[in-house]
């Protein structure tokens, strides 16, 4: 049986969250330290080479991103980094783990992040409600300033750089990063069109990295331990680990750090206890609501980024939902329909007008038991079409969903 | 500006660098349906309409957001285009009033142009559609409604609102199916921070914003605004002999289609029931209506008899002809130059300090020149309210990069764009001025060259200028130091820096001097005499600087030229055919005082209110009182014209032709739109006829035309700004021949003093006359609201506008408000050592403490009952900005 690995969570439940020196006694901040003295181009090429990908979702290499906004222009007045952390996906709240129990290591991650990239000034975007990691990142960045980890010349360094939190509006639309950046500059969170990306063009018309929580809070560890020993863990495409959270009908919901390629059977009954009593498992949504359903089928897939993908299904942000066989797809589906209805900010046409005929369309389902026969058919066209016209990825979302749906669930419309 | 070529539909097109997709097609004939596409707006991609592929790139892309590149092939039409269009729009309709025929924009709707396009499938739409709970209209605004089941979420509205007003108070609400357009916090448009301009009416693509009371008008007449001195060109829309509509003209420089709300929804004044229509005549103390017969002949009779006790008051509402009319019979037939007009109550600071300065008392430099400026330094000017357009070109400056600073006693709405903001203390705008004179020749940021060559008196300044220590200035003005020194280095170094002011500096005791320390920072700096950098007084009236022009002045003829200067005198002699009196005449101030010395028995006064607008109107009443015999010309039976002997009827600006020329010197036509009611004449033609009945020669006109060649022929600095050549754009004087150009800015070269260069004047802190003291504890200054005119004898009459502010308010600083006692709405007495009025108390942030602050419009509410007329010795202009009073509550009355 796999065991738990954790990496990211290493500090869990061992220092005190509020206690910078508990995480220094536990070997904190010497990566920064370490970052610190080597030349930047050498960390982007440590973190592209331990193939770290984005844990916000997308799972872009996070070297990568790190590469474009560092050469989007040498001579820019001002770079930022802004640190994802409004975790707006439902059943997703890794983040929240990592900011509660060991926020210092997010801000040592983006104090490597943002020398990397020459970054001058970071933002922490986190969610309201998220009141207890507001609270211990607040006193962490004070404590790390008064230790001079952040501030004017940080280890004796030139490189200055220094973390601000804003609060998120309770939107979950401003998890997406280009919304995210209006609303830091102060503007209705609304998004904006890509190009230009925000790696050329981001927060104020300058190079901004945007990484998830979980992403900049790995990143110590790689370039303490180094990229070949990261990449010793996991699969080849998707090394390393992941928290994954799961819930739903099992019997030890909860979050996991575990090594990636691990099977979604291996994650429901070896860690999360198995199905509750007398309830058998229908289905599985992978990655929040974004994400998609799979059947059994599915269960003996390693999990990475590419394998779910030939599957038709994603690895999202590593929410597990297990539903077992007295739930209703259908009655499913609508929750997610509406939950972005709901958040559809509204601006653009096909996604605000069609979200509402998405609803419309599997109530229907829901009312009569069962809707006509091409109602999943009519369902994705619709989808699709917004796709391809809406002017976020909001409005692409459902997409994903109903198709894993005519993948695994057509008979169940 | 860098071409770039693309092919549109194998079209070959060259555009500009920087242009969109969507601009090249349009602007090149090729129609891609858009419907959130405008083209003063930034893009924003809410419709997703202007789809087009484009070689090389995935899928579809929306035209309106994608830079044209070299070299790019763009295709406007597919299958899969029209699809995608399609649907959209089927969505789109799936939520809309289905109902066009009963909609305001039925033919004009650019949702049903995108649909006659596109087209729809009536079948699934029938599915799409679905029964929506009606939203209600808001229609709290007087001039125009919100009807959000029209709405298509274009965000046209509020992108205008923001990008184009400013004032951002619409914005998307709520969130998904439920957005709508909403202000903060979802109040009525009327209760949110909307000025009610009405540029998103005007730009509202589809029926969803619309006019209230509008009809669709059969032709339209182009002219300009009869409000401010920006002189903002419309096209009147008329229907029958009634004016439906007023829009902004697109290709005018001045507004660029732009209008304030006076300016788009004031106009109903023009036939309001209680126009004038006949002549009246005083008999026993009311008036009846008499033949213009008999008008005259009393008229003519009386003023013959008091041909050296006559005082004639012209008017900045009227137009160059009138005004040129009303001089000339006061010089040529009434043999005095008590001629004068408001100017003296505004603005005779402006001519008598710039052109001691200068050389000429004008706006140095153009509207739209503001833009191109790098720093606009805004004094004593409440420039958003009371030149709402020169306003929006400030605005745009800032957003263009430009630094704003302002000082103003109060924090007006223009604080909102300012980078630095001084907010000194009324009254000592000298000590301001020089303050910041010394700062700038302490740290050697002054334009050395630009002294040495082009000005004069700079040691005379340097005299004066120790006296003006930063700490006292500091000390005086209530001004941070490191505030002043900031200003200071931003205006002199951050160039071309423009300047503007308005009656916060020329309304004092010592406004001349206001002036002069305006205009010496400006010679100190070099910022005078280039493109956008400049001194500009803007203007009040609609014609204020054409009244000047015209010599409605008591010590110059037209064109600035000195009544006692014999070569003027003489030159005018001979063009009028009459003896013309050498000595300066009385100012409009100097009037009512006389009047009452006996020294003045006949007045005749064209087209002003001096029993509102006057300082210290209670004096002004009684010498009304004491007149001989009065003449009255004006549209409406003013406060005023209560108390005359005769009034005469006059035709609105609506009603008549000639020129206005604006504060940036540029004279418009102004043409006749409607007939006149009743037997209302042009102001000219009553003049006219009076001096003919008084048997006078050179008063017979045919038309407007006549006297404007008399004007190019008297007045070298209109001599090339003749009728014709005005018919579309406006000139600015001075325009000496008929194929001059005119000129965008003054004292390019050299400035217009006889010896060619600027003068710089040793100056000195004179506080105001009357301050505050244990008695009468606060000090009243006056202002002006964006929603009334003057005595509001026209604003007054739109009765939108009355809704949006019906009557005077009181506004006072929360801790003044605390020590009284006192709550906003609470009736209080304003009371100064000349007067007493009741009003209601508005607890406000931007006054200052121990500042209270009154407009002059409400009639109900004489605040110039108050003021105080402590002249300015140079321009004698009464110091209606500074006075003391007491305010005690009155509820229980
Ligand atoms: C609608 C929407 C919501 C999102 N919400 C979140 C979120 O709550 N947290 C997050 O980290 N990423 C979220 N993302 C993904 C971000 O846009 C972005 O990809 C991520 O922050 C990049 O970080 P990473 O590269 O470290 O994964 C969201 C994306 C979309 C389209
Ligand atoms: S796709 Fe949806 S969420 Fe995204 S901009 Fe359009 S309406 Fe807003
Ligand atoms: S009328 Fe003017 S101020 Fe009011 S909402 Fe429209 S654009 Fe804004
Ligand atoms: S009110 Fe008019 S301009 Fe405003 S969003 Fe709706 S349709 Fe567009
Ligand atoms: S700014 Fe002045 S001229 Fe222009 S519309 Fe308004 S009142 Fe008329
Ligand atoms: S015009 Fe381009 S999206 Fe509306």
């Amino acid at each position: 049986m796999a065991e738990e690995r954790r990496i990211t969570l290493i500090n869990y439940g061992k220092i005190d969250p509020e206690s910078i020196s508990d995480y220094i006694s536990a070997g904190g901040y010497k990566a920064a330290e370490k970052a610190l003295s080597c030349k930047p181009f050498d960390i982007i090429e440590e973190m592209s080479k331990s193939s770290l990908r984005g844990r916000g979702g997308a799972g872009f290499s996070t070297g990568l991103k790190k590469k474009f906004t560092s050469e989007a222009c040498t001579l820019c007045e001002q770079k930022y980094l802004v640190c994802n952390a409004d975790e707006g996906e439902p059943g997703t709240f890794k983040d929240r783990i990592i900011m509660e129990n060991d926020p210092h290591r997010l801000i040592e991650g983006m104090i490597i992040a943002a020398y990397a990239i020459g970054a001058s000034k970071a933002y922490i975007y986190i969610r309201g409600e998220y009141y207890k990691s507001i609270k211990r990142l607040g006193k962490a960045i004070h404590d790390a300033r008064q230790e001079g980890f952040l501030g004017s010349n940080i280890f004796g360094s030139s490189f200055s750089t220094d973390i601000e939190i804003r609060l998120g509006a309770g939107s979950y639309l401003c998890g997406e990063e280009l919304t995210m950046l209006e609303s830091l500059e102060g503007k209705r969170g609304y998004p904006r069109i890509k190009p230009p990306f925000p790696a050329g063009k981001g927060l104020h018309g300058f190079p901004t990295l945007i990484n998830n929580v979980e992403t900049l809070a790995t990143v110590p560890v790689v370039i303490e331990k180094g990229a070949d020993w990261y990449t010793g863990m996991g699969t080849e495409d998707s090394p390393g680990t992941k928290i994954f959270t799961i819930s739903g009908d099992i019997k030890k919901p909860g979050f996991y750090e575990l090594e990636l390629g691990l099977t979604l059977r291996e994650l429901i009954y070896d860690f999360a206890g198995g199905m509750k009593e007398g309830v058998d498992l229908k289905a599985v949504l992978i990655g929040g609501a974004a994400g998609t359903f799979v059947d059994e089928t599915v269960l003996d897939t390693p999990m990475g980024f590419d394998t779910l993908k030939e599957k038709g299904a994603v690895l999202g942000s590593g929410a597990v939902m297990v539903l077992g066989h007295n739930k209703s797809i259908p009655g499913m589906t609508q929750s997610i329909l509406e939950f972005f209805e709901h958040e559809s900010c509204g601006k653009c046409v096909p996604c605000r007008v069609g979200m509402t005929q998405l609803v419309r369309l599997i109530s229907s389902v829901n009312e009569n038991g069962t809707g006509h026969k091409n109602i999943l058919d009519e369902m994705l066209t619709e989808a699709e079409f917004m796709a391809k016209t809406s002017l976020c990825p909001l409005g692409q979302s459902p997409v994903l969903p109903l198709k894993s749906l005519k993948r695994y669930f057509a008979g169940h419309f | 500006m860098e071409k770039v070529k693309l092919y549109i539909d194998g079209k070959e097109i060259i555009t500009s660098r920087g242009s969109t997709v969507l601009e090249a097609a349009l602007s090149n004939g090729i129609y891609i349906p858009n419907l959130c596409h405008h083209p003063d707006l930034k893009p924003s991609g809410n419709c997703r309409m202007c789809i087009v592929e484009i070689e090389g790139r995935k899928g579809q892309v929306i035209s309106c957001m994608t830079e044209v590149e070299e070299g790019m092939v763009v295709r406007t039409e597919s299958q899969e285009i029209s699809l995608v269009r399609q649907t959209t729009l089927e969505l789109l309709h799936a939520n809309h009033t289905q109902d066009c025929t009963n909609c305001h924009s039925n033919n004009t709707c650019k949702l049903q142009e995108v649909t006659a396009f596109v087209g729809v499938d009536e079948e699934r739409l029938s599915r799409l559609r679905r029964s929506r709970p009606e939203i209600p209209v808001d229609d709290s605004n007087p001039f125009f409604t919100l009807d959000h089941n029209k709405c298509i979420m274009c965000g046209i509205c509020i992108r205008t609102c923001d990008e184009v007003q400013g004032v951002n108070a619409l914005d998307y609400g709520f969130r998904g199916f439920s957005t709508l357009v909403s202000t903060y916090n979802n109040q009525p448009i009327k209760e949110s921070v909307c000025e009610s301009c009405g540029e998103c009416v005007v730009r509202c693509p589809v029926g969803a914003l619309y006019v209230k009371e509008s009809k669709v008008p059969t032709h339209e007449v182009k002219t300009v605004c009869a409000y401010c001195g920006v002189g903002c060109n419309i096209y009147l829309g008329i229907r029958g002999n009634k004016i439906v509509s007023a829009r902004g003209d697109r290709e005018s420089i001045v507004n660029k289609g732009r209008l304030c709300v006076k300016g788009r929804y004031g106009y109903s004044f023009v036939d309001h029931p209680d126009r004038l229509r006949t002549p009246l005549k005083k008999t026993n103390g009311s008036f009846e209506e008499i033949s213009w017969d008999e008008a005259f002949d009393i008229i003519s009779e009386k003023f013959l008899k008091s041909k050296n006790k006559f005082a004639a008051l012209t008017s900045a509402k009227v137009t160059n002809e009138d005004n040129y009319v009303i001089q000339k019979f006061t010089r040529a037939v009434m043999g005095t130059n008590n001629i004068d007009h408001c100017a003296r109550l505004c603005h005779a600071p402006t001519v008598s300090g710039l052109v001691q300065s200068f050389g000429s008392g004008a706006m140095t430099n153009s509207i739209d020149e503001f833009t191109g400026a790098k720093t606009i330094f805004s004094i004593g000017s409440n420039t958003t309210a009371a030149h709402p357009i020169i306003g929006l070109h400030i605005k745009e400056a800032k957003r263009r990069g430009a630094k704003i600073i302002v000082a103003n006693p109060k924090e007006i709405d223009l604080c909102r764009f300012a980078d630095i903001y001084m907010q000194h203390y009324p009254g000592t705008d000298v000590v301001l001025l020089m303050g910041m004179i010394n700062v700038i020749l302490e740290e050697g940021l002054q334009d050395s060259e630009f002294i040495k060559t082009r000005c004069e008196g700079y040691d005379e300044l340097l005299s004066s200028i120790a006296g003006f220590d930063i700490d006292s200035v500091s000390e005086i003005t209530g001004v941070p130091a490191n505030t002043i020194r900031d200003a200071a280095r931003l205006y002199a170094v951050n160039k071309p820096a423009s300047l503007v002011y308005a009656m916060g500096i020329t309304q004092h005791s010592h406004g001349t001097d206001n002036v002069l320390a305006v205009s010496n920072l400006a010679l100190v700096t070099g910022n005078i005499g280039r493109e956008s950098s400049g001194v500009n007084p803007l203007r009040g009236q609609n014609n204020v600087q054409g009244a000047c022009d015209m010599g409605g002045l008591p010590n110059v003829y037209p064109g600035y030229q000195p009544v006692e200067s014999k070569q003027a005198a003489a030159k005018f002699e001979k063009a009028w055919s009459a003896r013309l009196s050498r000595e300066n005449g009385l100012t409009h101030t100097e009037y009512f005082t006389e009047i009452e010395k006996g020294n003045i028995k006949a007045l005749y006064q064209v087209g002003e209110n001096p029993v509102l607008s006057e300082a210290d109107a209670n004096h002004v009443k009684k010498a009304l009182d004491k007149l001989d015999f009065f003449v009255v010309q004006d549209i409406f039976l003013t406060q005023t014209a209560k108390y005359a002997d005769i009034v005469l009827p006059a035709c609105s600006f609506a009603e008549k032709d000639g020129t206005f020329t604006n504060t940036e010197r540029r004279v418009q036509r102004v043409r006749k739109a409607v007939d006149p009611p009743g037997e209302a004449k042009d102001d000219w033609w009553i003049t006219c006829e009076i001096a003919k009945r008084m048997g006078a020669a050179g008063f017979d006109y045919e038309n407007v035309t006549d006297i404007v060649e008399e004007i190019n022929s008297l007045t070298p600095s209109y001599a090339g700004i003749t009728f014709d050549r005005i018919r579309e754009e406006g000139i600015q004087w001075p325009c000496t021949v008929s194929d001059h150009k005119g000129t965008k800015f003054l004292h390019a070269e050299k400035f217009a003093r006889s010896s060619g260069k600027g003068r710089l004047f040793p100056l000195l802190y004179k506080a105001s006359v009357e301050l505050p003291d244990e008695e009468y504890p606060l000090l009243l200054t006056t202002d002006r609201s964006l929603y009334h005119y003057h005595t509001s004898t026209m604003t007054g009459r739109v009765s939108g506008l009355k809704d949006i502010e019906e009557t005077e308010l009181l506004r006072i600083n929360p801790a003044d408000a605390q020590k009284m006692g006192l709550k906003k709405g609470d009736k209080v007495s304003v009371k100064s050592r000349r007067g007493i009025i009741k009003v209601m108390a508005d607890i406000d942030h931007s006054c200052p403490e121990g500042v209270a602050s009154l407009t002059f419009h409400f009639p109900d509410a004489p605040t110039n009952e108050l003021t105080i007329c402590a002249l300015d010795p140079v321009s004698k202009i009464p110091e209606t900005k500074v006075c003391a009073v007491r305010i005690e509550t009155c509820n229980s009355e």
